[in-house]
């Protein structure tokens, strides 16, 4: 009763859907009021005021009025539109990877205020020239952190033994790597080599000025994407929709 | 809820069901329209039924440009008066009949039914793009016209047919981007407001 009945936030725009003839319902990742759908309407007309400030992966200070169900938008301004993350295709099809992957591991109306942060410096660091593999595990691994899936690189997670510098396995299902001992009882496993390891090492426990410094050639770059694709599939019980894109841009270029 | 509101006639009943089933149309809608039918002359009734029915039966994909037509090939693409070297590619149906309706474009048309959305699931084998590259091989097409949406779906979309196109010699155009008529500058948002400034044309 005591809230009022507008309120302003910043914003990510992370998912659309149409809604209506000229509306849509769009769903904002908050700093502080996290995952929330509102409603804006008359966005798909040309004349909108509001529509170039809600598009995808555009971080935007919002208005809002509470409603009975959905929230309205009142009104909105850019603060950053990432304009290169949307005149290139390849950075186009990354940021939208990061956003599925953002929206897909947060429940409705539940602060996650690191996380924003996350997705807001991953989206400059697509911007920048730089490895977009290396900012996308990054990014994959800190969000695993964030929301509490944070995989046990350090030790055996299932003799708890320290691991041999040989070829282990990363074990999805057990949440974190297998020694060769363990690794054959356990479902879903990925061998994963010793570099590779090395490197989601410093990925999970660095920030993102030491992980720009790397240099991974294109081998140990394909290994890294498909344990975290595998993991995360198996976290989020489904495929990344997104991916397929991923893929059919790669095979082009 | 819905239950406890059910009508004795399950006709009535029925046609509630399949009118809620329209986008926009909730349970109160359709209840309106189905008892304002029930009022309705006979005659109207039966129009309105045939005019659902033939607008699935007698409409099909044109088989060159995949706008919905009675005849194919469609009007448009059979057209002697339209210049065969410019293609048109639209996202859907209706942006047709909006360009149509300016009638300063005289080229023809391709309709993907689409745009690339990757986090939706549809990929570029989703939409009709197969199809135009067929129709654009060995074609008199001297320019590609990208008519998506100025949004980042059909944005994606244009990046991606430009970089398909443009190997096959074809010039590639983008429908210009920038203010629209009849609204203030202090709204605008900065990715249109940096095209208009970096496409401004002399006056």
């Amino acid at each position: 009763m005591s809230k009022p009945r507008n309120y302003q936030t910043e914003a990510i725009i992370i998912k659309k859907t149409k809604l209506g003839e000229a509306d849509r319902i769009l769903t904002l990742y908050t700093p502080h009021l996290g995952k929330i759908q509102a409603v804006a309407k008359g966005v798909r007309r040309p004349r909108s005021k509001m529509a170039g400030h809600l598009e995808l992966l555009t971080h935007s200070q919002v208005s809002l009025a509470r409603g009975r169900n959905l929230d309205t938008i009142t009104g909105s301004q850019t603060i950053n539109s990432f304009l290169p993350l949307k005149t290139n295709l390849e950075l186009t099809s990354h940021a939208l990877y990061a956003i599925e992957l953002v929206d897909q591991f947060t429940a409705d109306h539940i602060e996650n205020y690191p996380l924003f942060q996350l997705l807001l410096e991953t989206m400059g660091h697509l911007c920048q020239a730089g490895d977009n593999e290396l900012v996308l595990r990054y990014f994959e691994l800190h969000l695993l952190n964030e929301v509490g899936y944070r995989p046990q690189l350090q030790r055996c997670v299932s003799c708890q033994a320290t691991l041999e510098p040989i070829t282990n396995s990363f074990g999805s299902a057990a949440g974190g790597m297998l020694c060769p001992s363990c690794s054959p009882s356990q479902p879903l496993t990925y061998s994963l080599s010793v570099n590779a390891l090395k490197v989601l090492r410093l990925l999970q426990s660095s920030d993102y000025n030491t992980i720009s410094r790397l240099k991974i050639n294109p081998e140990l770059s394909r290994e890294l994407e498909g344990v975290m694709r595998d993991y995360l599939k198996y976290l989020l019980e489904r495929e990344v929709k997104s991916v397929a894109w991923l893929d059919t841009l790669k095979g082009q270029a | 809820m819905n239950e406890s509101l059910t009508s004795t006639a399950e006709a009535i009943n029925k046609l509630i069901q399949e009118f809620s089933k329209l986008p926009g149309i909730g349970p109160k809608s359709a209840q309106r329209l189905t008892y304002h039918l029930l009022r309705a002359p006979e005659e109207q009734t039966r129009l309105l039924a045939e005019a659902i029915l033939s607008v699935k039966q007698k409409t099909r994909l044109c088989s060159v440009c995949f706008n919905v037509t009675e005849s194919d090939p469609c009007p448009i693409c059979r057209s002697e008066q339209r210049d065969r070297n410019k293609i048109c590619i639209v996202e859907q149906p209706q942006d047709i009949l909006a360009l149509e309706h300016t009638r300063i474009y005289d080229g023809l048309y391709h309709v993907l039914h689409g745009a690339i959305s990757p986090t939706e699931g549809v990929e570029a084998d989703d939409i009709r793009i197969k199809e135009l590259l067929n129709r654009l091989q060995g074609s008199s097409v001297n320019e590609v016209i990208l008519a998506t949406n100025p949004n980042l779906e059909g944005e994606q979309t244009a990046m991606y047919l430009h970089r398909l196109i443009s190997p096959l010699g074809i010039r590639v155009t983008r429908l210009a981007r920038g203010l629209p008529f009849g609204t203030e500058l202090e709204y605008a948002d900065d990715v249109t407001l940096t095209q208009a400034i970096e496409g401004r044309q002399e006056f």
